[in-house]
């Protein structure tokens, strides 16, 4: 395919209104997913993964504010957009899956109701709609499903939940699927019950899906792409397989040796990442992550380091990978 | 349901029990007879006795208390000491008045004030929400009393277009005659209940269903009205419930200013007169009807909030 991809985030830089000042959390992320690709978006906390998720949809807390760059859906700038817009735009095109599932439901509405909502563009009947509703509910492993219509959230199960969410999510069968940590409020088998059924339905209907997480062994799994973020900023993107077997950003290879799962000796103690996160009010010069980069000389603390080609498939922002400039 | 409508009832009988029991002990402690109070300051020593006698004063207060309840089981509250009438039919010649007062208030009340607070709770820091915060907050400490005698001075005296006394004849004359002491009852509660739906419109718009119903393109007027509006309101209508209680006090003060008859007025009045039986029966309607607002109000949140109705 030639198309243009049907995400593309440009340059974008976001800031937060705090009363200690304005905080950078976003600085000139550049994303692009095609369509029908899987993209992880993957960091510790705090880096901005899901503030940048909540910007795909236009949905930035008030006190948050794009103060540069765009995010093209399908060409169509979501930052430029007015309320109207964002509105035909979200739950049609773009949805969202939050991360929990305890919540995301509202309390004192039925199951059904909640889905019949949803649909109110849509053409057809209620009778259609409701079908359509229990159609997705039985798809998504709800048994029974065309009575749970008539269910509260509270009677289900997290697990249950995520499913009736993320059925939701996919009744109108959009472009995009935004997924905010779906599992991380999900016990361990649930979790894997959950990504495979996103993976299978991400088939059947072909959307593409931006999934955030922090659990790298999931990305791994599940993601064609991945991005990977440090405080507020991209530092390495690409192929999933080129990423994760052959990172070139000191923080991707950190962050990958803290993995527990990639953990081979018996320890008492889990690696961690030494220092904390730089303050995002005031973002030092240079490279974001040279204060707790082992590998980091004086240029790090200088020079703002720009994306280059770490391998066919990726990228990385890093000045080691600046070989002419080294030898 | 059927296990906790049974819990329901005989916990609202214990309560009223307990009421009226506590109710006759402060009665007997307070100074003056009620058979002298009856038979007035020239009354012979035997004929007192006699009354006292009549009236079942004489026995032990644990029988009276015990005959009382018999009665009551009957339907028999008693009679009127003076005019000796039954006193189920003074109470329920009286209760409809104060239920219309109170009915009347609280439903304007709600009317006004649900729809204010979910109003500067969408309009938040705006002048809006901070004309309608001071002004809750300024009728809120008015007391009731107060408000009734500004109303008819300037209603009924000043503009006379009020009729300040009374409840009327008929059903057009007795709405007149309501409108003074139902604002009077009903405007602090506009604010308290626009304050506290404020609140929890604020609190529940920030939870993440509303989030999640945002994401998937719901207009904002379906979110408020839907989403968020029915949740909102449990407070108020958990208020509101407990609140009959002050609604009955306001309306002794407001029923006797504009000299209406009601449970108010008569209560005060058989205070004066240590008219036992009517303060017992009046008092006993009264915990009845709060009761029973409390048990109304459980039903009406379990019917707007399915995770309550679990318990039922």
């Amino acid at each position: 395919m030639t198309d243009a991809p049907l995400l593309q985030v440009r340059d974008l830089s976001i800031d937060f209104g705090t009363p200690r000042g304005r905080l950078h959390a976003l600085r000139g992320i550049n994303v692009d997913v095609p369509k029908g690709r899987i993209m992880g978006l993957v960091g510790e906390s705090g880096c901005g993964k899901s503030t940048l998720a909540y910007a795909l949809s236009g949905l930035l807390a008030g006190n948050g504010q794009v103060t540069g760059g765009a995010i093209l859906m399908d060409g169509q700038d979501v930052t430029k957009m007015s309320d109207r817009q964002l509105r035909d735009m979200r739950g049609q095109r773009v949805s969202m899956i939050f991360q929990d599932p305890m919540t995301a439901l509202n309390p004192v509405i039925t199951i059904g109701r909640q889905m019949l909502d949803i649909q109110y563009r849509d053409p057809g009947t209620s009778a259609e709609k409701r079908a359509r509703a229990a159609a997705m509910l039985d798809r998504v492993g709800i048994p029974d499903a065309a009575a749970q219509l008539g269910s509260y959230p509270h009677q289900f199960s997290g697990g249950m939940r995520q499913r009736v969410c993320i059925a939701m999510a996919l009744l109108t069968k959009p472009d995009l699927l935004i997924a905010d940590e779906p599992t991380t409020a999900l016990d361990a088998t649930l979790e894997v019950q959950i990504i495979e059924l996103l993976r299978e339905l991400q088939q059947e209907i072909g959307c593409a899906i931006v999934f955030v997480s922090h659990h790298l062994g999931t990305v791994a799994e599940l993601c064609d792409d991945v991005t990977v973020m440090y405080a507020g900023e991209v530092v390495e993107q690409g192929d999933v397989r080129s990423v994760f077997h052959a990172p070139a950003h000191p923080y991707t290879q950190a962050l990958l040796e803290c993995d527990p799962a990639r953990i081979k000796e018996a320890t008492r103690h889990l690696p961690t990442i030494a220092g904390t996160l730089p303050d995002l009010v005031n973002v030092p010069e240079g490279c974001i992550f040279a204060p707790r980069c082992a590998h980091a000389w004086d240029r790090c603390r200088a020079e703002h380091p720009a994306a280059r080609r770490a391998s066919a498939h990726h990228t990385a922002a890093c000045h080691l990978l600046d070989t002419e400039a080294r030898t | 349901m059927a296990i906790y409508a049974l819990q329901r009832v005989f916990l609202s009988a214990l309560i009223i029990a307990v009421a009226v029991t506590l109710l006759n002990v402060m009665l007997h402690l307070v100074p003056g007879d009620p058979a002298v109070m009856v038979l007035g300051p020239r009354a012979t020593p035997e004929l007192i006795e006699r009354t006292r006698e009549a009236m079942g004063l004489d026995r032990p207060f644990a029988i009276q208390m015990m005959t009382f309840f018999g009665n009551l089981l009957r339907g028999d509250m008693g009679t009127d000491v003076f005019t000796g009438r039954s006193v189920t039919t003074i109470v329920m010649e009286a209760l409809p008045y104060t239920l219309s007062l109170i009915s009347v208030s609280i439903l304007w009340a709600a009317a006004i004030g649900i729809p204010l607070g979910a109003y500067s709770s969408i309009r938040r820091n705006t002048w809006i929400d901070r004309v309608t915060g001071v002004l809750s907050v300024g009728t809120i400490s008015i007391p009731s009393f107060v408000m009734a005698l500004y109303g008819v001075l300037i209603f009924a005296v000043w503009l006379g277009w009020l009729p300040a006394i009374g409840a009327g004849e008929g059903l057009g004359d007795q709405i007149i005659h309501l409108i003074l002491p139902a604002f009077a009852v009903g405007v602090s509660w506009v604010g308290y209940i626009a304050r506290i739906v404020r609140a929890s419109m604020l609190e529940v718009m920030g939870e993440s269903h509303v989030r999640m119903a945002r994401a998937f393109g719901l207009t904002e007027r379906r979110i408020t009205r839907a989403y968020v509006l029915r949740i909102a309101v449990l407070p108020a209508v958990t208020l509101i419930g407990a609140g009959v209680a002050h609604l009955f006090s306001a309306a002794v003060f407001v029923e006797v200013i504009f000299a209406r008859p009601g449970i108010g007025a008569l209560i005060v009045a058989a205070v004066n007169e240590r008219n036992y039986p009517i303060v017992l029966g009046a008092v006993l309607i009264t915990t009845a009807i709060i009761v029973l607002a409390t048990l109304i109000s459980d039903l009406v949140i379990a019917w707007l909030d399915p995770r309550q109705r679990e318990g039922l």
